[in-house]
C-alpha cells in the first residue's frame, strides 16, 4: 500500500474495489457478493432476458426467498396468495434459467437474506456486498461495505458485477462506555437514530466505533448496522476484529484453513487509520442509554420507555407540529400519556434486526416461567432455519411455547405486511423490527420498535414495559 | 428508459417531510413482477379509505392534481426501502419530477434510473413552489433539464444543481448497463488481479 493519507475503513474497501474512475469522477465499483431475493429481482432478470445478457459471476451471487413466505406449516403446501406465489415461482424459474445458486424454502439454511448471508459466510470482512434491499447495511457489521440497491442496479450487478457509485462521505458514530443493565444493541441504535434523525446519515457511510460497540457480539453489531438506513446512511460498518474473525471462521462459504489465515492478515489492515478524517462525528455515552421504544411513525421518534407521549403543539415549526399531530392520531395516543400505559395487542420478535440466536435467548430469558398476557398474540420468528434448529437444541422453543408464544418458521414475517403475518387496523404491536412507518406491519397497524427483551416484557405484561423492572 | 428534457405540467403540493417508501407504495403492493401498473396504488394508504373509496382530502384525488406530473414535497423524500417500486409507482401515475429540499440516497438514485428527475431546492423555494402549485391548473411549472432551471408560473427562473453524468444519461435516455459493458476489459483485469490476491473469493 503506497497510500500515505490516513484512510477510513470505508475508503480502504472502496479503493480496493475500484475498477475505474470515469471522467466525471463516478467510480465503477466491483461487487464481491450479490444476494438476490424474490421482491426486487423479477424485473431485473426480465431485463437480462430481453437484452440476452447472462449473469456475470454465478459464484458471487446467491438467491433466497424470504419476504413473501408464510411462517407456519402452510408454507410447505404452497403459497395461498396468488401474487406472492407468482413472485416466489418467478424467482425459482429465474435461478434455474440463469443457473444462479439458490437456497430454497425447503432447505434448513433458508431464512432472511440478511441473516443467512453472514451465517453462511457469504458476507465477510473487506467485501463489497449488495442486495436489492435497504437493510443490506446489516452485513457491514462484518467489516464489509454493504448497501441496498434498487432493481435497476440489481440488473446492473447481475450483468456486470459492478456498480456506478459516487464516493460517500465518512461519518463516525462513537459510543463509549458500558451499557447499563437491561440495555442492548437495539437500544444503542434507537438512541443513535433519535439523536441524528432519519436524515442524519444522508450521503454518508457510518462507521460505528467506540468501546460499547467493540464490546458487542456479532448479533448486536448486526442490529446496529441493520438500522443505519433508518439513520439515513446507505451503509453502516464496524471494523473487523477478533470477534468478527471468530464468527467467520469455519462458515461454509468462508475461506478455510491456510486461506482463512491469509484472509485474516488482510482483514487486519482494514480498520480506519489513526488520524483518518471523518466528515461528520457523533458521540454517545453508553452509560446514559436507557431501554428505548418508538412512539411515532418514523424511526427517529423514539423515547426512553420511562417517558410520556409528547405534545404535538410543543414541537418545531407548523409542518413539524402537523406531522406530530398526525402521528399521535395514527398511533392512537394521548399527549402526556405514559408509554408504559400503552396496552399492546401483538408482540413480534423477529426480522433481520433481531432474529438471531442471541436475540432468541434474550427474549426467552424474559419469557421463561412467565406467561403471555390475556388477549395478547405473541410470535417469535427465527431469522433462519439454522437459528430455529439451534434454538430448539437449546430448548428455547419449549420455553416460548410454555409461555404462550407462537414459535414460527423463518422469514420476514410481520416486519412488513406482504405475507400472511399482518396487523389489522388499530392493533398495537411491540416489534423488534426496524420500521414503524404507517401501515408497515399491515394497514392501520401501530408499531412500537424495541429490543427483543423489551418486546418479550410487553408480551408478558400486556403493556409497553420497562424491562429493567422484571429482570 | 424515456429521455427527460423539458417538462411543463401541473405540480401537486405534498407538504410533508420524511415521505417514506411505505407511504409511496405500501408493502402489500410490491408483489408485482412487472414495472408497470403500480400507479393506482401510489400513496394507497393516504389516497384511499379503508373501504377502498377515494379520500377526497388527498391532493392526488383532487382536480387538477389527478393529472399532476410534478410533485413538490418537504425534506428527506423517499426514505426507507430500496425498492424501485416507489419510482415505478410515481412514474406509472404520471409523475416525472419530484422537487424537495433533499432526498433519501437510494430513492434519489432509483429515480434517475427510471427517468424521474429529482430536483433539490432549498426549503423556502419549495414552499414558494408549493404556493404556486396550490393555484391549480393555471399555474403550470416548467422543469428544463438542458438549462437546469425550474420556471415558476410567473416566469421566474430558479436554477438547480445536478450531477453531470446523471444529467447526460437522463437527457439522452441512456441505459447505464450498456455504458458499463463498454468497460468490460477493465472489469476483466480487475478480476484477474483480485483472483490472484484473494483466490478464495472465486469458486
Ligand atoms: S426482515 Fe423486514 S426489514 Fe428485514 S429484509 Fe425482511 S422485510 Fe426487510
Amino acid at each position: 500500500m503506497s497510500a500515505t493519507k490516513p484512510r477510513t475503513l470505508y475508503d480502504k474497501i472502496f479503493d480496493a474495489h475500484l475498477v475505474e474512475t470515469l471522467p466525471d469522477g463516478t467510480a465503477l465499483l466491483y461487487i464481491d457478493r450479490h444476494l438476490v431475493h424474490e421482491v426486487t429481482s423479477p424485473q431485473a432478470f426480465e431485463g437480462l432476458r430481453m437484452a440476452k445478457r447472462p449473469v456475470r459471476r454465478l459464484d458471487g451471487t446467491m438467491a433466497v426467498v424470504d419476504h413473501n413466505i408464510a411462517t407456519d406449516a402452510s408454507r410447505y403446501t404452497g403459497i395461498e396468495d396468488p401474487e406472492s406465489r407468482t413472485q416466489v415461482e418467478t424467482l425459482e424459474k429465474n435461478v434455474k434459467e440463469f443457473n444462479v445458486p439458490y437456497i430454497p424454502l425447503t432447505d434448513a439454511r433458508q431464512g432472511i437474506v440478511h441473516v443467512i448471508g453472514p451465517e453462511q459466510g457469504l458476507s465477510l470482512p473487506g467485501m463489497t456486498i449488495v442486495c436489492g434491499d435497504s437493510h443490506t447495511s446489516t452485513h457491514g457489521a462484518m467489516g464489509a461495505l454493504a448497501f441496498g440497491i434498487g432493481t435497476s442496479e440489481v440488473e446492473h450487478v447481475l450483468a456486470t458485477q459492478t456498480l456506478l457509485q459516487k464516493r460517500a462521505k465518512n461519518m463516525r458514530v462513537t459510543v463509549d462506555g458500558v451499557l447499563p443493565v437491561g440495555c442492548t444493541a437495539k437500544d444503542i441504535v434507537l438512541a443513535i437514530i433519535g439523536k441524528i434523525g432519519t436524515a442524519g446519515g444522508n450521503g454518508h457511510v457510518i462507521e460505528f466505533a467506540g468501546s460499547a460497540i467493540r464490546a458487542l457480539d456479532m448479533a448486536g453489531r448486526f442490529s446496529v448496522c441493520n438500522m443505519s438506513i433508518e439513520g439515513g446512511a446507505r451503509a453502516g460498518m464496524i471494523a473487523p476484529d477478533e470477534t468478527t474473525f471468530e464468527y467467520a471462521r469455519g462458515r461454509p462459504f468462508a475461506p478455510q484453513g491456510e486461506a482463512f489465515d491469509r484472509a485474516v492478515e488482510w482483514w487486519k489492515t482494514l480498520p480506519s487509520d489513526e488520524g483518518a478524517v471523518f466528515d461528520k462525528e457523533v458521540f454517545l455515552d453508553a452509560a446514559e442509554i436507557v431501554p428505548m421504544v418508538s412512539w411515532g411513525t418514523s424511526p427517529e421518534d423514539v423515547l426512553p420507555i420511562t417517558a410520556a407521549v409528547p405534545d404535538p403543539e410543543s414541537g418545531g415549526d407548523e409542518a413539524r407540529r402537523a406531522q406530530l399531530r398526525r402521528m399521535v392520531e395514527y398511533m392512537g395516543l394521548t399527549p402526556g400519556q405514559k408509554l408504559t400505559d400503552l396496552k399492546v395487542d401483538v408482540v413480534f420478535i423477529g426480522s433481520c434486526t433481531n432474529s438471531r440466536i442471541e436475540d432468541m435467548r434474550a427474549a426467552a430469558q424474559i419469557a421463561r416461567g412467565r406467561h403471555v398476557a390475556e388477549g395478547v398474540r405473541a410470535m417469535v420468528v427465527p431469522g433462519s432455519g439454522l437459528v430455529k434448529q439451534q434454538a430448539e437444541r437449546e430448548g428455547l422453543d419449549a420455553i416460548f411455547r410454555d409461555a404462550g408464544f407462537e414459535w414460527r418458521e423463518a422469514g420476514c414475517s410481520m416486519c412488513l405486511g406482504m405475507n400472511p403475518d399482518k396487523l389489522t387496523p388499530g392493533q398495537r404491536c411491540a416489534s423488534t423490527s426496524n420500521r414503524n412507518f404507517e401501515g408497515r406491519q399491515g394497514p392501520g397497524g401501530r408499531t412500537h420498535l424495541c429490543s427483543p427483551a423489551m418486546a418479550a416484557a410487553a408480551a408478558v405484561t400486556g403493556f409497553l414495559t420497562d424491562v429493567r423492572e422484571i429482570v | 428508459m424515456d429521455a427527460f428534457t423539458t417538462l411543463t405540467g401541473i405540480a401537486a403540493p405534498l407538504p410533508m417531510a420524511n415521505v417514506d417508501t411505505d407511504k409511496i407504495i405500501p408493502a402489500r403492493f410490491l408483489k408485482t413482477i412487472a414495472r408497470t401498473g403500480l400507479g393506482k396504488s401510489l400513496f394507497a394508504n393516504l389516497r384511499y379509505n379503508e373501504d377502498g373509496s377515494e379520500n377526497p382530502d388527498f391532493v392526488l384525488n383532487q382536480q387538477p392534481y389527478r393529472r399532476a406530473e410534478v410533485l413538490i414535497a418537504h425534506e428527506n423524500f423517499g426514505c426507507g426501502s430500496s425498492r424501485e417500486h416507489a419510482p415505478w409507482a410515481l412514474l406509472d401515475f404520471g409523475i416525472r419530477c419530484v422537487i424537495a429540499p433533499d432526498f433519501a440516497d437510494i430513492f434519489h438514485n432509483n429515480s434517475f434510473k427510471n427517468g424521474i428527475l429529482p430536483v433539490r431546492l432549498p426549503r423556502e423555494v419549495c414552499d414558494q413552489l408549493m404556493e404556486d402549485a396550490k393555484l391549480g391548473a393555471n399555474a403550470r411549472i416548467t422543469i428544463d433539464l438542458e438549462r437546469q432551471v425550474v420556471v415558476r408560473p410567473n416566469g421566474e427562473e430558479i436554477p438547480f444543481e445536478i450531477d453531470p453524468l446523471r444529467r447526460h444519461l437522463l437527457l439522452n435516455g441512456l441505459d447505464d448497463i450498456g455504458q458499463t459493458m463498454q468497460q468490460a476489459p477493465a472489469i476483466d483485469s480487475f478480476e484477474a488481479r483480485q483472483r490472484a490476491a484473494q483466490p478464495w473469493l472465486y469458486r
